[in-house]
């Protein structure tokens, strides 16, 4: 396809990364383990149903099977441009252009976009690691270092080239899940072309922690809408102390939605955003369907 | 690429080697056999019957199944993991066998739509596909079949719509999705108390 030219790929499904561990309160999930025994394993289905869900949500049983929590990490755009040599993209060859500016974007970001690329991070998993703060263990020549889950991808910039923060030579040996799985309050809530086996328009992945009626603590990230798993950590702080109501949802959705751009074709991701996002928040509080 | 004697080529092969030039009239066949990458020996325990089949580093287990053992039942398909007409069965779980790498698969035990039966008699599952008139023109069959074995193997699907969601790895073009569904709960109803290791499945 000459969308990739690798010189020299290496196997490295014989390296001893395909366990889930306790660690220090969470759990340590190895870079190799598939995404279908990840999806099962008791232990994320009881402490971190989120996960589960989301994971369950993507692709098919077949690729499942295959597909690796590191892979899942490192899945490049469906954007139909960076897979068609035949038109220009700034992904494949840089400072060429971008069709999806002004071509079908029906499937493209609404945040944290650029003038260079709109595409989209295609993965339903890593939002709901993003909402879980998971934390990327890396390790190179260098040595090993940790990389917090919101810091791992890059918003394209000028740079779209560039998906994550890796360097040359680095590999995902783990991805660690903190103690806290928001087992209690967790929804995630996709919008698909077709119920299964699509990529989603829009997703969210919510997790709240309760204080009786009240929000001591909530996360909200979104898939589908940018060039990563999208966080405001402003938003989710407005709903500190907060009731659990549709209308503070609604507040806290004009919020995250505030920069939020359309480029024709998807402009209407804009509202669906906006009512993902409160039926996530709303289902995660336990408070059933919002009225709209 | 580096190095021009045969069996010590880098990969991938379709590189212009260095000193040879893309010919308008395209590659002599001397050409392309000297840029060809040493082949690899893997074997792979096929329906039950060890394999040791020599391939280059690119060829995927699909291709392995139909050119190299004339197992031409799974289908390509698309050749990019939407369809899963080239499902089978490696060491039990479903896989698209065009997105995998033979090389990666040394050791796996691989089971195909012509692995199912045993001698004269039909798999289960074949038989309740004949029996329910689930297919039109049949391309997709082969993997649905696998797909279907391997999902009742999992043991994770007690419902239509778990049927349904667990199954979307199958597309048939014909639309025989009711029947392929129907013949599988009745595949299901009869696995009760019958096979062993088998699922009891709730419809």
């Amino acid at each position: 396809m000459e969308v990739e030219r690798p010189g020299r790929p290496v196997d490295i499904n014989h390296l001893p990364l395909g366990k889930v561990e306790a660690h220090e309160g969470g759990l340590r999930i190895g870079a190799l383990v598939t995404n279908s025994d990840l999806a099962y394993h008791p232990l994320v289905e009881a402490r971190y149903p989120l996960l589960a869900t989301a994971i369950l949500a993507g692709a098919s049983a077949q690729l499942r099977n295959m597909a690796t929590t590191g892979g899942n990490l490192l899945q490049r755009t469906r954007c139909y441009y960076f897979y068609d040599p035949a038109t220009p993209c700034n992904k494949r060859q840089p400072g060429i252009a971008c069709s999806a500016l002004e071509g079908i974007n029906r499937i493209h970001a609404i945040l944290g976009a650029s003038e260079h690329c709109i595409a989209t991070h295609p993965s339903d998993m890593c939002v709901a690691l993003a909402a879980l703060e998971a934390v990327v263990q890396v390790e190179g020549p260098a040595g090993a270092r940790a990389i917090p889950f919101a810091e791992f991808h890059r918003l394209p910039g000028d740079t779209p080239r560039v998906d994550t923060n890796l360097v040359q030579g680095e590999i995902i040996t783990a991805v660690d899940l903190p103690a806290r799985g928001f087992a209690e309050h967790h929804a995630d809530i996709q919008v698909r072309d077709r119920h299964s086996f699509a990529f989603a328009l829009v997703l969210a992945a919510a997790v709240l922690e309760m204080d009786g009626d009240r929000i001591r603590e909530a996360r909200l990230a979104l898939g589908g809408v940018a060039h990563k798993p999208w966080r405001d950590t402003e938003a989710e702080a407005s709903l500190r102390g907060q009731p659990a109501t549709e209308d503070v949802f609604r507040r806290m959705a004009e919020i995250v939605l505030t920069g939020a751009r359309g480029w024709g074709h998807n402009t209407f991701k804009i509202e669906l955003s906006r009512r993902v996002i409160v039926r996530a928040l709303t289902q995660a509080a336990g408070l059933g369907r919002p009225s709209s | 690429m580096k190095s021009e004697r045969p069996g010590t080529r880098s990969w991938p092969p379709f590189r212009t080697p260095r000193g040879m030039r893309r010919k308008s009239r395209g590659w002599t066949v001397a050409e392309i056999a000297a840029a060809w990458p040493a082949l690899t020996r893997i074997a792979l325990v096929i329906n039950g019957k060890p394999e040791s089949i020599d391939i280059a580093p690119w060829t995927t287990l699909l291709d392995v199944l139909r050119h190299h053992l004339g197992l031409t039942g799974a289908k390509k398909g698309c050749d990019y993991g939407q369809w899963g007409a080239c499902t089978v069965l490696v060491d039990d779980r479903r896989t698209n066998s065009c997105l995998t790498l033979a090389i990666m698969m040394d050791g796996a035990r691989v089971t195909t739509v012509e692995g199912l039966a045993e001698e004269a008699t039909l798999h289960p599952v074949q038989a309740a596909f004949l029996e329910h008139d689930a297919f039109q023109r049949g391309y997709c069959t082969p993997g649905q079949i696998c797909s279907a074995v391997g999902l009742i193997r999992e043991g994770r699907a007690h419902a239509a719509d778990q049927i349904r969601e667990l199954k979307s790895g199958n597309i048939c073009r014909c639309g025989a999705y009711p029947t392929s569904s129907r013949r599988f709960r009745r595949r299901c109803r009869r696995s009760k108390g019958g096979l062993s290791g088998e699922p009891l499945l709730l419809v």
